[in-house]
């Protein structure tokens, strides 16, 4: 019997729900150990407009969700991961991780969805406060999100680093597009599939693969991003991304180490708390 | 511009017999201000090193009441090796608990001296006494008394961290609430083991170098607290200064971005308090007596001289003429004048310059179409005034609804459905604050949570509290200032 032809993955965009290639036409090579593995889409300025477009039309109603809701999204997230662990452990290969590298990923990668979950309905009560104002008023604060999310990830991260930018994020009601590294973005790309297939409203989650050389000005000056978020410690990078976003006011969010297995610096709420917005409602108390 | 005879005479109220004010001024007989001021850098006043004075001016009188130190890039140098020093020898070492004690004294000699700061603050201010007295100073004393109990508790404020103070805080504030914002600013700072550099604003720079004779006579280590005026120049020299860890300003979003873009990949810590055109919206199922008293408050609340003014109004359509009328009726009864005056609802614009910008922006009201309506109010010969203005006949577009103008004008606008009242309120870019009148419980939460900004008030306006988080979305800032959320601003976590 002859041997079968196996089909090839082709890897697209995931902006607002959708899977396109990039608007401009454009790609790029990746290379791993054994030559070619496969066409990435090089996602344009335009790719990256329609998905602040999308991330936008998404942000109000993901914030609207219930918070139970959107902890059993994310849940859902690391039950589909689960199921399709052999695939991103194949990926993770192919990005040049070993066998043993590739499934401790998955796996941690699973598990930090679960962790962030079960934040979903709690960050609220931990840093929420109903205020003892000295006049005759309820007072009470609660966190809310910034609103739309620019991510650049560093080189480091593929599956497990992209979910520790994107989970604190999501969970809080915030939406996000986010750029791959441009050496791993095979893992990520997957994701969005999984991420389709989780009850993650379309727009929540914007996935670009790209050159971050020539995205990154885009994603620190668009006017209507709140926050952007940065991995790596090139020092020029971070200058011209703090500078872009006083435009608008952006916050920045800077992560400059890489250890993303390291529980003790990832899995805390405080990670969530940097994309809120603390809102202090006041009413009078009398008749 | 209209004049009161141009406006519907139906139900107005009649104000021309029976009422009459005597003077009723504060005294100004146990104020001492010295003929002029030098920095206070390392527990001392200091003459400035490049020997320059400007003088500081009263806003109601015109007249020179002292002369105030230039801060060059040398006295902004001293200051901050001043408080680097206090930093690492002594108040990074010291207890919280040591730290709350100082501070807590600091909260008590301002309570005890209360009458002189309300008097300065409105001689050299503008403000009236009544704001002054009642607000600005009490306020000012609660902030420190709250966040010196807050010096050695701080662990419990972070659960599963051990915070850390950032370093030296180089300070910024504006001239709206001199005083209080030194407050705002200096008690969190030093609560949490930080020194600080603080510029005031120039116009107001009197009650911080009194404030600075408090923290000699409560026995601050020297360096802890060190204060620099001057003017931009100043503030630039203490933002690009290079041993500063953190910069905190409040003030116009244009100095904001600027602060923003010129400390990029500097590591410095940032906190900015800017701008804001909030929405006060009234529905009809309000108590519309109350909701009028608050929109007044909102805006003509210290000469709507507050960056959480509320300076866009929207009356849902069926009671905007009942609104309109009775706003024009409560203008009509605002006592404008001398800010020491018992009786002054409404004092002095700041300075000259602040004046230039509120008439210009009336005046690109007018070209835009809208219609202006000022109370008939007798201003004082001398001084810097604007009388209560109403802006109607406005849209969406008009620069008078988008842009802050800082001053008593209250554009008005109506609405149908709370779905477009949404809208049109979080149609510009900042987000500070924001205010809502009806008397439905969840219309109240509807409004409240839709509105992007970070204070809300509901049947209220203009509150605000030592415990009570205040902060902007958007491009009206980065971060909070009071509450357990003003703490994070000034620690490592």
């Amino acid at each position: 019997m002859s041997k079968r032809l196996d089909v090839k993955k082709t890897y697209k965009l995931y902006i607002g729900g959708a899977f396109p290639r990039s608007e401009s036409g454009r790609y790029y090579s990746l290379t791993g150990k054994s030559g070619f593995t496969a066409n990435i889409c090089l996602a344009s300025r335009k790719d990256f407009r329609n998905a602040v477009v999308a991330a936008r039309k998404a942000q109000s109603g993901w914030a609207a969700r219930s918070a139970y809701n959107r902890g059993q999204i994310l849940y859902r997230i690391a039950e589909i991961m689960e199921g399709r662990r052999d695939q991103l452990i194949a990926e993770l290969k192919l990005e040049g991780a070993t066998d043993k590298q590739a499934s401790k990923e998955v796996d941690a990668a699973i598990d930090r969805a679960v962790y962030f979950a079960g934040w979903s309905d709690k960050y609220q009560q931990v840093f929420g406060t109903v205020n003892p104002v000295a006049s005759s008023h309820f007072n009470f604060s609660v966190p809310e999100p910034t609103g739309v999310v620019t991510i650049l990830l560093p080189d480091s991260a593929s599956l497990l680093g992209l979910l520790q930018f994107v989970l604190p994020a999501i969970v809080g009601g915030n939406t996000v597009v986010v750029l791959t590294a441009e050496s791993r973005p095979l893992a990520p790309l997957t994701l969005g599939e999984i991420l389709h297939s989780s009850d993650v409203p379309g727009g929540v989650i914007n996935i670009l693969s790209g050159y971050r050389s020539e995205l990154i000005s885009n994603f620190s000056t668009h006017m209507d991003v709140n926050a952007v978020m940065y991995g790596g410690n090139d020092e020029e990078a971070i200058t011209l991304i703090q500078k872009n976003a006083a435009e608008n006011v952006k916050h920045v969010v800077l992560r400059k180490d890489d250890d993303w297995f390291d529980e003790e610096r990832n899995e805390h709420p405080y990670v969530i708390m940097e994309l809120q917005e603390i809102k202090t409602t006041w009413h009078p108390v009398g008749i | 511009m209209l004049k009161e005879t141009d406006i519907q005479k139906k139900n107005r109220l009649d104000f021309s017999t029976g009422w009459s004010y005597d003077p009723a001024p504060e005294s100004r007989d146990h104020i001492t201000i010295k003929e002029q001021y030098g920095h206070f850098i390392n527990g001392k006043f200091t003459k400035p090193i490049e020997g320059n004075y400007f003088p500081t001016i009263s806003p109601s009188t015109e007249e020179e009441i002292s002369q105030i130190a230039v801060g060059s890039a040398a006295d902004v140098d001293a200051a901050v090796k001043s408080a680097r020093k206090a930093y690492s020898k002594t108040w990074s070492k010291m207890s919280g608990r040591d730290r709350g004690r100082y501070l807590f004294r600091i909260a008590r000699m301002i309570q005890e001296r209360a009458r002189e700061f309300a008097v300065i603050e409105s001689m050299d201010g503008g403000k009236p006494i009544r704001e002054s007295r009642d607000v600005d100073i009490p306020l000012a004393a609660a902030h420190f008394f709250y966040y010196a109990g807050w010096a050695d508790k701080l662990e419990y404020a972070f659960p599963g961290r051990k915070p850390k103070p950032i370093g030296v805080a180089g300070q910024i504030i504006p001239w709206n609430f001199p005083l209080l914002m030194a407050a705002w600013k200096l008690a969190p700072a030093l609560a949490t083991g930080n020194t600080v550099v603080l510029k005031p604003a120039e116009t107001t720079s009197l009650t911080c170098l009194k404030l600075a004779e408090i923290i000699q006579e409560a026995d601050l280590p020297p360096g802890v607290v060190n204060f620099v005026t001057g003017a931009g120049d100043t503030g630039a020299a203490i933002v690009n200064h290079e041993d500063i860890d953190k910069i905190a300003f409040t003030g116009s979003t244009a100095v904001g971005k600027i602060i923003q873009k010129a400390i990029a990949g500097t590591g410095k810590k940032l906190t900015l308090e800017l701008g804001g055109k909030a929405p006060n919206i009234i529905f009809e199922d309000a108590a519309v007596d109350q909701a009028v008293e608050g929109i007044i408050n909102g805006i003509f609340f210290n000469q709507g001289h507050v960056c959480c003014a509320g300076s866009r109004l929207f009356v849902q359509e069926s009671i905007a003429d009942e609104v309109r009328d009775k706003l024009i009726d409560r203008i009509a009864t605002l006592r404008v004048g001398d800010p020491l005056d018992k009786n002054t609802d409404v004092g002095a614009i700041n300075s000259k310059e602040q004046l230039d910008t509120i008439n210009r922006y009336l005046e690109i009201g007018l070209n835009e179409g809208a219609d202006i309506f000022q109370s008939s109010c007798e201003l004082p010969e001398k001084g810097y005034w604007c009388c209560p203005t109403l802006v109607a006949n406005v849209s969406q577009s008009h620069r008078i609804v988008q842009e802050e103008v800082f001053g008593p004008v209250l554009t008005i606008q109506t609405f149908r459905t709370p779905e477009e009242v949404l809208e049109k309120a979080n149609n510009t870019p900042y987000g500070l604050s924001g205010g809502v009148w009806t008397d439905k419980g969840s219309k109240i939460f509807n409004m409240t949570s839709g509105i992007k900004a970070g204070v809300l008030w509901a049947n209220t306006f203009n509150k605000f509290d030592p415990t009570s988080p205040f902060g902007g979305y958007k491009e009206s800032g980065l971060g909070r200032e009071g509450g357990l959320h003003g703490l994070t601003p000034y620690l490592n976590i």
